[in-house]
């Protein structure tokens, strides 16, 4: 019989070598006549342990990581293919803390099956959400999922089910599913995750928001940073088509709805809802001025529901188990778990899954266990590149949506890049006003000059030129931009420069070498 | 794996119709055209407008918004190498100082000849094995000097 070993397909995996532990498996396995069956499933998201490989065992899987290709001689001396001890053993993985004090629901198969297999998902509760939803028909999916409290996972955190129901109640001929898969945010990789490690949850997810609102056709728009997530994507869209997941008529009971995959083209501004509907429109992504909100003229002029890869992706789970079960996780008005992503200079980084309101601190020291070059910790940016700085003080500000703008930051799509005692934050600031300045789409002015000027007036500081009259023109020119901005982008990009003045001012200051020369 | 094929208006309108009837036709025709001839040719412009039933201004237009899309033939590989925070903190911009002291290369700068170009991109959703990194389409993790050296040696092999 053969031995079933799981070695993660997954692009952070595959970046330390995945692919040749996976070949020295098989090679070795075959030189000592052992019979292996390779799975490359998703990843777990113990991104420091990667490459992760985990044996079936009669007594369950065992893991062992990081495995470096060099070690597969050792570990099969070792007998690891029955489980055996190894310094890299890590056990069942399931039972380290730092999973098993995860709140898995969106991420519970991440990891466990193989990606591309249909029986796989099924037999892991896959599908249970879609059929519950073609039994209770659109009005009460939409209902359902209102009463979950879910929100906008992509940032913006407008409540998914309203979204839905606003489609729904336009009468049109043609209406689209729109996946914003443009997943931009440094310091984020739970769309890609997913993507990679269990696609047909996001597919099973597009399909009920199409029953829902009468759509049936929907478009994933994957960026090109994510060659991997794209093909594995496609794959699973061929796989769902040839299961009846998809095509003239969802599972044979229900009405037709289909899914292309695209490819971005590295604008991170395709991220914005607007801009993305123009990109997949063939034009340049520039954001479109609201109204009309795209719930009523989207992708071609239609009604679109667009929601990020996240938000789809929790609703299967919802219409499972029930918009209560979805609610009871949480605090405030942030229902439900939300996928946190650590990342950055700490020890253990990777995809952190737990009810909205866990504080920063517990995320970043807890599971992260400090700093990856063992230095003090100094901020963490909470949210991608338009987030916040937060210093040590703050760590303990829980991360729900109202909580984090009550401390001016934002959640964003939840991801947490954590820096040393190394890092200026003066420097930080003017790299949020140079990435605005190249991301821009050029529409709106606050936007497209405001960033250049910024960081011009970030130079001037740190100069030592007229420091307190720039610093106000910084906090006016921020003014400026979160008012007069046309979306997100000049909106957001004062958070980071201003979390950083206010929080670390002493890094806008000349260097006193400088200054006792002048 | 990124094209190499010589510019070929013929092949070009072949890559064009195969992709023209979708809906938004303009990023995947000029996706199918860079991954065949590794780069968008002006030439191509004039085709794909006329494909597409637009202007030639639209098209340009699409084609320099994106940052992905190349306006020259490349004839080496192309390490994308991510600048945003997380691999900052993880000390990418001094990969870049490395780049440029040891091997002469600074990023975004197509010189013309055979070996590595670099490109900057921002994030490539692999933040917590940073500094990250694309090469084609291989991902690379916990990018550090030794690394990044052997990658610029095997760049300048002949392909």
């Amino acid at each position: 019989m053969s031995v079933r070993v799981y070695i993660p397909g997954d692009s952070s995996a595959l970046s330390v070598g995945a692919d040749k532990v996976a070949q020295a498996v098989e090679d070795g396995a075959r030189s000592r006549g052992l019979d292996v069956e390779i799975v490359r499933n998703g990843s777990r998201g113990l991104f420091w342990l990667e490459p992760l490989v985990e044996v079936a065992t009669p007594q369950g899987r065992v893991a062992y990581g990081p495995v470096e290709a060099d070690d597969v001689e050792a570990l099969l001396d070792a007998d690891f293919l029955n489980g055996g001890s190894h310094a890299k053993r890590l056990g069942d993985v399931e039972q380290m803390p730092w999973l098993k004090d995860q709140q898995r629901l969106l991420f519970a198969r991440c990891g466990l099956t193989h990606p591309l297999s249909i029986e796989d998902y099924r037999r892991h509760g896959g599908l249970v959400g879609l059929k519950h939803a073609l039994e209770i028909g659109p009005k009460a999916i939409v209902e359902e999922v209102i009463a979950s409290g879910l929100r906008g996972r992509g940032g913006a955190g407008f409540p998914t089910g309203v979204k839905w129901r606003t489609v729904a109640g336009v009468e049109a001929d043609q209406k689209y599913i729109v996946c914003n898969a443009d997943e931009g945010d440094s310091g984020t990789f739970a769309d890609r995750l997913l993507m990679e490690g269990d696609p047909f949850t996001l597919i099973e997810g597009m399909t009920i928001a199409a029953i829902a609102v009468g759509a049936t056709k929907g478009f994933v728009y994957i960026r090109s940073e994510y060659p991997n997530a794209f093909r594995t994507f496609k794959a699973a869209i061929g796989k769902a088509r040839m299961a009846g997941l998809l095509g003239p008529s969802v599972l044979g009971e229900g009405p037709a709805f289909d899914l292309e995959a695209r490819l971005g083209a590295g604008a991170y501004i395709c991220g914005e809802e607007t801009s993305l509907l123009e990109s997949l429109e063939g034009k340049r992504g520039q954001v479109r001025a609201k109204p009309p909100l795209p719930a009523i003229q989207g992708l071609f002029g239609k009604p679109t529901v667009i929601n990020n890869v996240l938000s789809f992706g929790s609703t299967p789970w919802i219409l499972a188990n029930g918009a209560k079960a979805y609610s009871d996780y949480g605090m405030g008005r942030s229902r439900g778990t939300q996928p946190f992503q650590l990342a950055g200079n700490v020890k253990r980084g990777g995809l952190i899954e737990l009810a909205m309101g866990v504080t920063i601190r517990r995320l970043v020291e807890e599971f992260g266990g400090g700093t990856r070059t063992g230095r003090p910790l100094r901020a963490v940016q909470v949210g991608g590149p338009l987030g916040a700085y937060f210093p040590e003080s703050l760590l303990d500000t829980p991360l729900d949506y109202e909580a984090m703008i009550a401390k001016k930051g934002m959640l964003g799509h939840g991801g947490l890049v954590a820096f040393d005692d190394s890092v200026n934050l003066a420097k930080q600031a003017r790299f949020a006003f140079e990435f605005c300045a190249k991301e821009s789409c050029g529409k709106c002015t606050p936007c497209r000059i405001g960033s250049t000027r910024g960081a011009e007036t970030v130079d001037r500081i740190v100069a030592g030129q007229d420091r307190d009259k720039n610093v106000a023109l910084l906090r006016d020119l921020c003014e400026v931009l979160v008012d007069g901005s046309l979306c997100a982008l000049g909106g957001l990009t004062p958070y980071p420069v201003l979390s950083a003045l206010d929080h670390f001012s002493e890094d806008f200051s000349p260097p006193p070498a400088r200054l006792a020369a002048e | 794996m990124t094209g190499r094929a010589p510019w070929n208006a013929e092949e070009a309108n072949r890559i064009i119709g195969e992709h023209r009837a979708l809906d938004g036709a303009a990023l995947p025709v000029l996706h199918a055209l860079q991954e065949h001839f590794g780069y968008v040719d002006n030439a191509a412009v004039v085709l794909v407008a006329q494909a597409l039933n637009l202007s030639r201004a639209e098209i340009h237009g699409v084609v320099t918004f994106y940052h992905d899309f190349r306006g020259a033939p490349i004839d080496g590989p192309v390490l994308k190498l991510c600048r945003a925070e997380s691999c900052q903190s993880m000390g990418c911009e001094d990969l870049v100082a490395h780049l440029a002291e040891a091997h002469g290369i600074a990023p975004d700068e197509h010189a013309a000849g055979a070996g590595l170009k670099v490109e900057t991109v921002y994030c490539l959703g692999n933040c917590a094995l940073s500094p990250a990194a694309l090469l084609d389409d291989e991902p690379v993790g916990r990018l550090d000097r030794t690394r990044l050296d052997a990658i610029v040696r095997d760049s300048a092999r002949p392909q």
